[in-house]
């Protein structure tokens, strides 16, 4: 049994997008701890993306973005300030991937949340504060509006049709287009590593 | 141009660079924990093996609860599955793991020091975020994903991007009862969650020479709460003592070489930082936090914030939705704020030092609200016994408990009712983090004492006075 589902290459898409108008939406947001030593394979694990703004005690769904008709089904978040601040969990992507959410648009998120996007096959986009503003406005006006992403031009077009650029480090890139898997990938540089590892050992004695 | 300690440790592991500038570097240790147990069957099943075991040091601390001694003492289900999941790989994988009958178990971040796996010059790596807590000990250490994890696991290394550099001076000399712990909610009440976001951190100073090894790792710990990955100190004579005839550190015939290289560890004079911010150490007071985020922080003297001061309309909102789920009044001295229970532990704050300055606050008096003072591993409780702090809990009505994260995270059954306020010396007062509709405040363990003992937050140096201190 593998861990969580097999990472797709990444296509151009255009879907509905979900904003969610809360700065410093932190991992405890996004997954609560609780749900940490579920398996993305439970029934059920796609409620626990953003549950307690989602869901009441007994299940009811709460009056939240996500739960409204146009924004449900969306695959693209587009989220304000320090999106995925917090903690380290990789869940908070699993989620994601297990609600089909493709892509996240925010002004600025959580270094590591920010990896394991990369590595889950989650797309990260920063936009500046004042575009990611625009976008949440003209969804919340409209909401069912699609949001087009094309990773391979590095550009993803508003309801209105305005594109935006967006930067993206090469690595992550070429890992996201191919679905690669970091260890398949490294393995590739085993011999190096070894030699590395003696020399070290040489020059770092104590830690041999 | 000279080198940052960040740059000097960076460079001796890098393996392989790209043109992109992603790197492959070499991690010297690995620190895991009983949430990452399902990497085992999932390497298990893609036939992958560890590929330097004796890298790999593992420790119960999330699913442990805090009043069991052994698995056996663990009810059925998912806690237990959990800790036991990590147990029962070691014997396959052959990492090095402390079991929970073994007095050197505890929080992976608390056992990585006191073992001396953490060293100053090495790149250590774990799959959780406040592994910037290590870096106290003068390396670099971060916190990686669950996928990362399972990355090093077999290759013993990892790819990165360099990140940029600051560094935070703090002058001056700390005050009385002032801590790592409002040193560094000081700091992120000033920079903000985001403020270090894409950086790794130097702390440097009076200040911060002054501080123990115990709190500069409070302070490295909550560098992620500003959003730095990486929190570091150049290694000084504390530090080197400290490391001196612990299981994992240098032994005998290796020691001086190992002491001559990390004596090079500091920044050069000329080095150069991308950010650099001073902060007046004397100016620095004990620190409670009245909201949701750990920059929402204020001095024990001071005030919950209205939301009408605050100009940014953002900014403002979160602030009303604070306090909304606070339950706080704009305006009031955050002193007036009543506790319901307090949390003396998680990896920010469960040290031996940690502990004595709860007692010292505890002795001869009566908590007035539910106080749970958790140890981070049981050499600290047994060190506490020794010293007596534990009938100084007791006999202040408070509960004395096996290590582990505890009420930090709320995985193990201690946790707070909806609605419940906690004074906690753990690092995240996020919605929800203590259990659903929980409260927290974050304050130092002196200050938490003082919370215990009177009910509300209260200012431990007035209380302390007192004494005749
Ligand atoms: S004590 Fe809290 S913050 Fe530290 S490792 Fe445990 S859960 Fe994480």
């Amino acid at each position: 049994m593998s861990e969580g589902k097999p990472m797709k290459p990444f296509k151009t898409f255009a879907s509905a997008a979900i904003p969610i108008d809360i700065q410093n939406c932190d991992t405890d947001q996004i997954v609560p701890a609780r749900f940490l030593r579920k398996s993305p394979f439970d029934a059920d694990f796609d409620r626990a993306l953003l549950h307690d703004l989602r869901f009441n005690a007994d299940g009811s769904e709460k009056d939240f973005a996500f739960n409204r008709d146009g924004f449900r089904g969306g695959k693209i978040i587009v989220a304000d300030l320090n999106w995925g601040c917090g903690s380290s969990r990789e869940h908070a992507v699993e989620v994601l991937v297990a609600n089909d959410i493709r892509a996240v648009i925010a002004p600025s998120m959580g270094d590591i949340h920010y990896n394991n996007c990369v590595k889950r096959g989650v797309l990260p986009i920063k936009l500046t504060v004042e575009d990611c503003d625009k976008l949440r406005k003209q969804l919340q006006d409209g909401p069912g509006a699609e949001i087009a992403v094309d990773l391979d031009s590095q550009t993803i077009t508003g309801p209105d049709q305005a594109t935006y650029s967006f930067e993206i480090d090469g690595f992550d890139k070429h890992r996201l287009l191919n679905g690669l898997d970091d260890i398949g990938l490294t393995m590739e540089y085993d011999g190096q590593i070894g030699m590395f590892a003696d020399a070290y050992k040489a020059r770092r004695s104590w830690l041999s | 141009m000279g080198k940052t300690l960040f740059d000097k440790i960076w460079d001796d592991h890098v393996i392989f660079e790209r043109d992109d500038g992603n790197v492959l570097l070499y991690i010297d240790r690995h620190l895991t924990h009983d949430m990452h147990h399902r990497a085992f069957p999932d390497l298990k099943h893609r036939g992958l093996k560890l590929r330097e075991p004796d890298k790999l040091f593992a420790t119960p601390d999330h699913s442990v609860p805090t009043t069991a001694k052994t698995i056996d003492d663990i009810p059925e289900g998912e806690m237990r599955m959990t800790v036991e999941g990590l147990h029962k790989w070691q014997k396959e994988f052959g990492y090095v793991h402390f079991a929970m009958d073994d007095d050197r178990h505890g929080i992976v971040h608390v056992v990585g020091p006191e073992q001396g796996i953490t060293l100053p010059g090495i790149i250590l790596v774990c799959g959780d975020s406040h592994t910037s807590t290590h870096g106290a000990m003068g390396c670099l250490a971060f916190g990686i994903g669950h996928s990362e994890v399972k990355h090093v696991m077999v290759t013993q290394a990892l790819w990165q991007r360099k990140p940029k550099k600051m560094r935070i001076t703090i002058t001056g000399t700390l005050g009385p009862s002032v801590s790592g712990k409002d040193v560094i909610l000081a700091i992120i009440q000033k920079i903000g969650t985001a403020g270090g976001t894409g950086y790794a951190i130097e702390y440097a100073g009076s200040a911060i020479d002054q501080l123990s090894m115990e709190g500069r790792m409070t302070l490295c710990n909550m560098t992620i709460e500003a959003g730095a990955r990486i929190g570091m100190i150049a290694p000084d004579d504390k530090c080197i003592d400290y490391c001196r005839g612990l299981t994992f550190a240098p032994k005998a015939d290796q020691w001086d070489s190992a002491v001559q290289y990390w004596r090079t560890l500091k920044s050069d004079p000329d080095a150069e930082f991308d950010a650099e911010i001073t902060f007046d150490g004397d100016l620095i007071e004990p620190m409670v936090t009245w909201g949701v985020s750990p920059q929402w922080g204020v001095p024990i003297t001071g005030t919950v914030p209205d939301p009408k001061d605050e100009p940014d309309p953002n900014r403002r909102a979160e602030i009303e939705a604070a306090l909304a789920y606070m339950d706080l009044k704009a305006g009031m001295p955050v002193s007036d704020i009543k506790i319901d229970t307090v949390f003396v532990g998680a990896c920010t704050n469960s040290r031996i030092e940690d502990l004595r300055a709860a007692a010292e606050v505890a002795r001869g008096r009566t908590a007035k609200a539910r106080t749970l003072i958790v140890p981070g591993s049981g050499l600290i409780r047994k060190q506490a016994e020794v010293e007596g702090l534990d009938k100084v809990f007791i006999d202040a009505g408070m509960e004395w408990r096996e290590p582990g994260c505890s009420m930090c995270i709320a995985l193990n059954g201690d946790m707070l009712q909806p609605g419940e306020r906690s004074a906690s010396t753990s690092n995240r007062n996020f919605r929800g983090r203590q259990g659903p509709g929980s409260r927290t405040h974050l304050v130092s363990p002196a200050m938490a004492a003082a919370a215990a003992v009177t009910g509300h937050l209260t200012d431990v140096r007035e209380l302390l006075k007192g004494d005749g201190q």
